[in-house]
């Protein structure tokens, strides 16, 4: 069916409105994105599926991931005039035991298998129904979902269908109210009025630049020519996966807001340029396109009018570089990703030419909802110049690791603290590094720094696409700046000297310095390279480049100098400048050393303490994670 | 390799230049903005770019070789030599990084007496890096052909690799 009016969309909205929120028997949610996954919700599937084969009041199902990837697999099960619950580490051999728990009401015996129950299950957008868990008997001892600290200070706008509808199914979004924003703004074929209200709503670009989204669509729409809408999920940043999230969990979220940018700016053909180790982000997306076409939501003559837009997909093939817009369009025409200087813009020139807009997932995810609620509603979250919400992913050295909606402007200490309940194994905190490759290391006496684009840039860091990788006293920060500049070293495409030459000179410096080859002046010589790079690179990439290695001078210039001078890593993580003991005091010759040292370099009584055989070591740090009693020395 | 020593090396391989042709034509249309994902098709197909494949793609959409072969060489998930029976993708992502992802690594070299990109002779094994499949919060990652084992330690990537034939 092809679907010409609001009113069609409404009819199919609500029946599938029933399919979420009040099924006919029992409804099993498995939380089916790249992580929940990886952590096992395949394999839960498989078998549930198989369990209650025959058994049509259970119905089991597929979502995205609702951020807390810590805990999954994640699976929530509800029924009509019944609580919702949310159960985590559900793996194949727990899930049956979930399901009939949950049959029978029994939440007492599996209770540590439970994160908590739902209070309102509707997103921000379709709480114009009344809430279906209205007068249902909440479960006693199980906390609400909305007041567990992980989520309580969460605002799900970008993300605001992960985890609650299958993404392979169109009708599901329909019923969240999806596709209600792009229909409203084509039948009142006001472009114009599109546009305006993304730039009031100020919303920012959110892949990296935080370039307003609304003077760019406005600038594209000013050029003349085939204009193109491209949507940048080659989502390069390591540690950062809310691109992909979002893709897997709500696709249409995506295609919607490309539709709106494309109607608003006027364009008949979009890309989306997806990397290539996502394949089932893909695979979703040309579900979500093939059903979309279906309903005549993409296509021609969309819904009756004489609007047209097509959507392709483009896989990347492994460049970091190519999630630069120049670099990317010319992947996108089957050249090498090489990025060129920006004296004409891409909305001017672009993709084959011709004006290009390029936005980053999160953007486009962002806009149906800003169409809808209105700029106002979006302007009164987050801070003055940066609006709205921003999702992070929460990864590294932290307990509770996922991805996180907040609105711009909440503290760095809340983020870690609070939402990611602090560091593991009560190490102490060092840095958080934000921003990517590219980004810095912010230190402990900025922990109350409110996070927005403005405020990160102030302490030499930048919001990139939102990665924050916490670190602890066990990293190195050399290491890290050393890491990162392999890593761009790696990715630099190698046509302009600052970058190419830049980031080798430092990497030898770095490497010197781990090695305990480091002199003086070394410290001092990474400084100007970092300068000349920043001032004279041709793309973002090298004048990035140099970020990690001047924030991490900037605030552990000591780390730096122990390295040169006394040739120590105190983190204990650059092999040849420390050494591990054991303290005879704290060691009560448990053996586990002993018996998991690859090298047997331990040696040592029961009951007595051991010692670490120098000359054998191998410093593999096995020994120093697996003592309980703290007893390894990093000397 | 040298472009001119890729093209003399003599490939085991057979390749079925009927299905090619329909991968070029059927598939992407014969565009040379296609270029990249022809060249992904191709690797699927044959598990690397045979160069023989690759020639024969130059001639019908009219690439030269040299850019075709700028454009193998530039995107790290092409590989101009036959891989092993099973991908080792292992995660050198900072999130990884941070949870001991580079001792893994170091634990697979030694295991397979392979650096990164290389093969083991058998042809059981390819290691490859990867800078972050995504699945950080189960960091240290190992993706293995399409299996992803998280959380995993320095001593326990052997056991997983005996799963692999
Ligand atoms: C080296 C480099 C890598 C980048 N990688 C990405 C990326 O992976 N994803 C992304 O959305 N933007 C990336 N960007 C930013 C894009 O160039 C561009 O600014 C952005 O996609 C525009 O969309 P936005 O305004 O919606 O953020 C990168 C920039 C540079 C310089
Ligand atoms: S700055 Fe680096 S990545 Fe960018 S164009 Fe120059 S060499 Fe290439
Ligand atoms: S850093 Fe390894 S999966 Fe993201």
């Amino acid at each position: 069916m092809k679907i010409q009016s609001l009113k069609d969309l409404k009819k199919i909205s609500q029946a599938y409105e029933k399919q979420i929120y009040a099924p006919e028997g029992i409804k099993v949610n498995i939380g089916m994105a790249s992580c929940g996954i990886a952590a096992g919700a395949q394999a839960a599937m498989d078998k549930a599926l198989e369990t209650y084969r025959d058994n049509k009041n259970v119905e089991i199902c597929q979502t995205g991931c609702i951020g807390f990837c810590e805990q999954e697999p994640l699976v929530e099960i509800l029924a009509v005039n019944k609580p919702r619950v949310l159960y985590q580490n559900i793996t194949e051999d727990k899930i049956i035991d979930a399901i009939e728990g949950y049959m029978a009401g029994e939440f007492n015996k599996n209770k540590k298998s439970i994160l908590g129950q739902l209070r309102d299950p509707r997103s921000l957008l379709d709480d114009d129904i009344e809430n279906p868990l209205d007068g249902v008997e909440p479960i006693d001892d199980i906390p609400f979902m909305e007041d567990i600290p992980f989520y309580s200070a969460q605002v799900k706008v970008a993300m605001r269908n992960c985890g609650y509808i299958d993404p392979d199914c169109i009708e599901e979004y329909f019923a969240k109210k999806g596709y209600i924003a792009f229909l409203e703004a084509l039948k009142k074929n006001k472009p114009a009025e599109v546009i305006e209200t993304v730039k009031a709503s100020g919303l920012r670009g959110r892949g990296g630049g935080g370039f307003p989204a609304g003077i760019k669509w406005a600038t594209c729409a000013k050029h003349h020519g085939d204009r193109y809408i491209i949507c940048n999920a080659d989502e390069g940043d390591p540690g950062a996966y809310m691109d992909r999230s979002i893709l897997e969990g709500d696709p249409h979220s995506v295609l919607e807001g490309m539709l709106i940018a494309a109607l608003g700016i006027g364009s008949s053909q979009g890309y989306l340029y997806v990397r290539n180790e996502y394949p089932l982000a893909v695979k979703r997306l040309v579900t979500a396109i093939k059903q979309a076409e279906a309903y005549g939501l993409l296509g021609k003559n969309i819904a009756g009018t004489d609007f047209s837009f097509k959507i392709n997909i483009s896989t990347g093939a492994g460049a970091f570089v190519c999630g630069e817009s120049t670099a990317l369009m010319a992947s996108l025409e089957g050249k090498v990703g090489r990025p060129r200087a920006k004296y004409v813009h891409t909305v001017e020139k672009g993709f084959r030419e011709s004006p290009t807009n390029l936005n980053n997932v999160e953007t486009y995810a962002n806009v149906p909802a800003i169409l809808l609620k209105g700029a106002d509603w979006y302007t009164g979250m987050g801070t003055e110049h940066s609006k709205g919400t921003k999702v992070f992913s929460l990864v590294g050295k932290i307990n509770n690791t996922g991805l996180v909606e907040v609105p711009m402007g909440i503290s760095l200490r809340d983020i870690i603290y609070d939402i990611g309940g602090g560091i593991p194994k009560k190490k102490n905190f060092k840095a958080v590094q934000t921003g990517g490759p590219s980004g810095g290391c912010i230190p402990e006496q900025f922990l109350d720094l409110s996070v927005d684009f403005d405020e990160l840039a102030k302490v030499g860091s930048i919001m990139g696409s939102g990665g924050m990788i916490v670190m602890d006293q066990d990293t190195c920060m050399v290491d890290v700046a050393r890491y990162f500049v392999d890593f761009l070293r790696d990715e630099s495409c190698g046509q302009c000297n600052p970058c190419r030459e830049g980031l080798k000179q430092m990497l030898d410096i770095l490497t010197d310095i781990c090695d305990g080859n480091g002199k003086k002046g070394d410290i001092e010589f990474l400084e100007e390279i970092g300068a000349m790079m920043q001032k004279f690179s041709l793309c973002g990439l090298g004048t990035s480049a140099p970020n990690p290695v001047l924030t991490s001078i900037l605030f552990f210039r000591d780390e730096y100098e122990a390295h040169i001078r006394d040739k120590k890593c105190s983190a204990g993580v650059c092999k040849p400048l420390f050494h591990y003991e054991i303290d005879p005091d704290a060691c009560n010759g448990c053996t586990l050393c002993a018996k998991k040292c690859p090298q047997n370099a331990v040696a040592g009584k029961k009951k007595e303490p051991h010692v670490i055989d120098q000359e054998n070591c191998i410093k593999c740090g096995i020994c120093y994670e697996k003592c309980k009693f703290d007893a390894i020395k990093i000397c | 390799m040298s472009e001119a020593a890729m093209m003399e090396k003599v490939d085991a391989v057979d390749i079925d230049y009927m299905e090619l042709d329909d991968i070029i034509e059927k598939d992407f249309g014969q565009d040379k903005e296609n270029l990249i994902m022809i060249l992904q098709a191709i690797q699927r197909r044959y598990n690397y770019l045979p160069p023989p494949a690759l020639n024969y793609l130059s001639t019908k959409i009219g690439i030269p070789m040299s850019q075709i072969y700028g454009v193998a060489t530039f995107y790290s998930t092409f590989s101009l030599e036959p891989r092993g029976r099973n991908i080792i993708s292992i995660c050198l992502g900072t999130a990884c990084h941070v949870r001991g992802g580079a001792r893994v690594n170091d634990k697979l070299e030694e295991l397979l007496n392979i650096s990164d990109g290389q093969t083991t002779d058998d042809k059981r094994f390819t290691l490859e890096s990867v800078r972050c499949i995504g699945c950080c919060s189960l960091g240290p990652v190992v993706k293995i052909n399409e299996d992803m084992h998280g959380r995993i330690g320095s001593d326990e990537i052997e056991k997983v690799l005996d799963q692999y034939e």
